[in-house]
């Protein structure tokens, strides 16, 4: 046991470091630095870096485009982009659709969407959430019946994340409803320009559009765009749970955070003193930082450790829950940090008046953060329901 | 970069553990802990001699396994999970230590007695005032001759009654919360002098309160240099926190699988308690902290060989986080098991009771808290 980093992975560090230096995007650096929303081309920019660089998918299977890296690489290559503090690429199709579509797919599937999802061509969603069907998601009643060799596909799904520009979703759909809940399931492949798709914006509380509403009405869908057996949609779902919940950890990221709190304390002052050294704000940061600590070496036995490449097992409920608790924890500092300049509401007129400008750049988005990353222990799954996972699948309960 | 044990560690664990289960079960140490000495001399002396267990972390040359802090983690976790009294910690892992830090004919003539099992060396370094801070010492040694007169009063020393050797820290120069002036002696125990007040602990071992008066130790007694033990001490008292928490993860892992046994047997409303989500999920609660106890205890053991600064930052982290966490787990523990929980009949009670003991030793969590700050958020 060490967590010595052997010459070859020091090296190959200093060559992702070196990678990022170079060639990530400067205008993009320029909108993260003066808290800018990012748009689709923003994310797409660094994608389309990494994808020429063949480092778009480190987890994948080197036949299928991934980089072949050991599980000490890919923790240096994701601790090396949070702390060169590179912007996450959109999960849905690199992290989501594409290692179901690889592992369950067929070759024409896989010919078919693989390429493009590396390339960043097409930009995925996720059709899984319904009105009525929330933390309780094989109760779904979006329906797909077969006509000829299509599927007609009926009904309406929501918090579909980035849906206003995604080209491609991946839809589950019940297929059978005599059937058991879970075993009725189907998991479709949705042109999103098909006839019938309708995407409403909802807007959350940062007054962001990130989330929508997708309604599919009478939506004609070949049958060839369904992964896996019909009826088998949820063994592709629990699949991508998974898998959807390994990233979710975010411990480089959080890292990245926890310094960024720490400038913004070691800047603020609270009297005469800067707010670190408030005894209070400190304790709280040294806390954050010990959870966070106890988060990376729980990733890290998961990753390095007897069961490594095993696969993420249900234990990544922990790193899902206590990932997001940090997460959430990291912005609730920050906008108590940011103090008087977390209220200004910059949506709608921007700040253009560099003369006088509207407090500090880090407290831009300070609010709007700390609103939405609410999201993150309600979404994925739930954490009341990942602990159900874990009282089932590891306490056996 | 590897997580995963060698062979032999899991060979060390495997065979302590399998002896453990023979000679340890609760009735039996229940049994030896009401005795008048308060323990079964016999098992420390098959684990020295029968499994080699006591040279674990010693170099081949003394007769030792040649490992170091990851074996004695493993060892100590495997006395949490029985509840162990046996003065690994004092002996083996805090002078054992100091000894190996030293070197040279002290560590030669020591470290071979205690891979026999015929040295059981206690650790005075508390004091009534000192709390938890390691330098804040009123016991002074005077030179005297050659040697040196030990006074002063040490408190709470566990395994004391048990002891050939004390491992004593004293102030030989500067004011009592000095950090120069602090040395460190190993000592017997049996110098004229020493005066002990024996009593039992409420977690099930021994110890002593311990007064020096007027006692002549040899000069060779010294372990380091004089006035200069302070960062030793640190050093030593970080690899015993650490060894500490890796109990803790034992203790911890019972208290949850015994709170798991007992809600699916214990039945009310008509159905096993544990199949009420409030208690599922406050039994995921308690298995996460016992995963991140034993992910601390990992990376605080790995990290003792770093420099000063970012060994004591990683230690505390790591014992602040598994002191709340044996908090978390204990009380738990005790709620979940209703009545019945706080009866000295059932195991649990005593693992909670040690897992309390744990809390403090070598400094709560807010010391603990309060170290890390001081080293990672200056401002």
């Amino acid at each position: 046991m060490d967590m010595e980093f052997s010459p070859e992975e020091l090296a190959f560090q200093k060559e992702v470091r070196d990678f990022i230096a170079e060639n990530y995007p400067a205008e993009l650096r320029g909108k993260q630095d003066e808290g800018d929303e990012l748009a689709k081309e923003d994310f797409l920019a660094w994608h389309k870096v990494l994808y020429k660089k063949g480092w778009v998918a480190p987890a994948w299977p080197v036949e299928y485009g991934g980089t072949g890296w050991t599980p000490t690489q890919r923790f240096i290559f994701s601790e090396e982009t949070a702390r060169a503090d590179c912007i996450r690429l959109m999960p849905f199709g690199l992290a989501m659709v594409g290692p179901v579509i690889y592992t369950f797919g067929t070759p024409e599937q896989k010919a078919q969407f693989l390429p493009r999802i590396l390339s960043g061509e097409d930009w995925w969603c996720q059709g899984y959430s319904e009105p009525g069907a929330g933390s309780d998601l094989a109760s779904l009643r979006t329906t797909a019946v077969p006509d000829g060799d299509d599927y007609i596909v009926n009904g309406q799904k929501t918090w579909t994340t980035m849906a206003q520009h995604a080209d491609w979703g991946f839809f589950l759909v019940r297929t059978d409803k005599e059937a058991k809940q879970q075993e009725g399931i189907s998991f479709l492949l949705i042109d999103m320009k098909s006839p019938g798709i309708t995407v409403r914006p909802i807007i959350t509380l940062g007054g962001e559009h990130e989330v929508n509403e997708v309604w599919l009405e009478d939506v004609r869908v070949p049958q060839s765009q369904r992964v896996h057996e019909e009826n088998k949609g949820w063994t592709c779902a629990k699949f991508l749970l998974a898998h959807e919940r390994t990233g979710i950890a975010g411990v480089a990221a959080s890292k990245r955070g926890v310094e960024k709190v720490k400038a913004i304390a070691r800047t603020e002052l609270d009297g005469d003193k800067p707010l670190l050294a408030n005894a209070f704000f400190k304790r709280k940061l040294a806390e954050l930082e010990v959870d966070l600590t106890a988060l990376e070496f729980t990733e890290l036995r998961s990753l390095a450790g007897p069961n490594a490449g095993r696969g993420p097992g249900p234990e990544s409920s922990l790193l899902k829950i206590k990932g997001s608790e940090i997460q959430q924890r990291l912005t609730e500092l920050t906008l108590e940090a940011v103090g008087h300049y977390g209220a200004p509401y910059f949506r709608g007129f921007g700040e253009s008046d560099n003369e006088h400008p509207i407090g500090p750049d880090y407290a831009h988005r300070a609010a709007p953060t700390y609103f939405n990353m609410r999201k993150t222990t309600i979404y994925g799954g739930s954490n009341e329901i990942q602990r159900n996972i874990i009282a089932k699948m590891v306490l056996g309960l | 970069m590897d997580f995963t044990y060698t062979e032999t560690q899991d060979m060390i664990r495997d065979t302590l553990s399998r002896f453990l289960a023979d000679t340890y079960d609760f009735e039996t140490r229940q049994k030896f802990i009401d005795s008048d000495s308060g323990r079964d001399p016999a098992i420390w002396t098959a684990l020295a001699q029968e499994l080699g267990m006591l040279g674990a972390p010693f170099a081949e040359e003394h007769g030792g396994l040649g490992g170091g802090a990851l074996e004695n983690a493993i060892i100590m976790e495997e006395l949490g999970k029985v509840l162990g009294i046996e003065p690994y910690l004092p002996t083996v892992v805090i002078a054992g230590g100091a000894l190996k830090a030293v070197g040279g004919a002290q560590a030669d003539a020591m470290i071979p007695e205690i891979i026999a099992g015929n040295a059981i060396i206690a650790f005075a370094y508390a004091e009534p005032q000192g709390r938890y801070d390691l330098a804040n010492l009123k016991t002074n040694a005077k030179k005297d001759g050659a040697g040196y007169l030990l006074n002063g009063h040490k408190s709470v020393v566990y395994t004391a009654p048990w002891a050939t050797h004390l491992l004593v820290t004293a102030r030989t120069g500067g004011a009592q919360r000095d950090a120069d002036g602090v040395s460190l002696f190993l000592i017997d125990a049996k110098l004229p002098g020493i005066v002990r007040r024996d009593y039992p602990t409420v977690d099930g071992s021994r110890a002593s309160e311990i007064y020096f008066e007027n006692v002549a130790i040899p000069g060779d007694a010294l372990l380091g240099g004089e006035g200069a033990g302070l960062p030793l001490i640190e050093q030593v008292v970080d690899e015993a926190t650490v060894a500490v928490c890796a109990e803790a993860t034992g203790v911890m892992q019972k208290l949850h699988e015994g709170t798991l046994e007992y809600t699916q047997q214990r039945k009310q409303f008509g159905v096993p308690i544990a199949k009420f989500q409030v208690l599922q999920h406050r039994m995921v609660d308690m298995f996460m902290e016992v995963e991140q106890a034993r992910s601390m205890t990992i990376m605080g053991t790995l990290k003792l060989g770093q420099p000063a600064n970012e060994r004591m930052a990683a230690v505390s982290a790591c014992k602040a986080k598994v002191a709340r966490g044996a908090n978390f787990v204990g009380q738990n523990a005790i709620q979940t098991h209703g009545g019945i929980g706080i009866t000295q009949e059932l195991a649990i009670g005593h693992y909670f009771k040690r897992a309390t003991m744990i809390e403090g030793q070598f400094g709560s969590a807010d010391h603990h808290m309060e170290r890390y700050e001081r080293i990672t958020l200056a401002d």
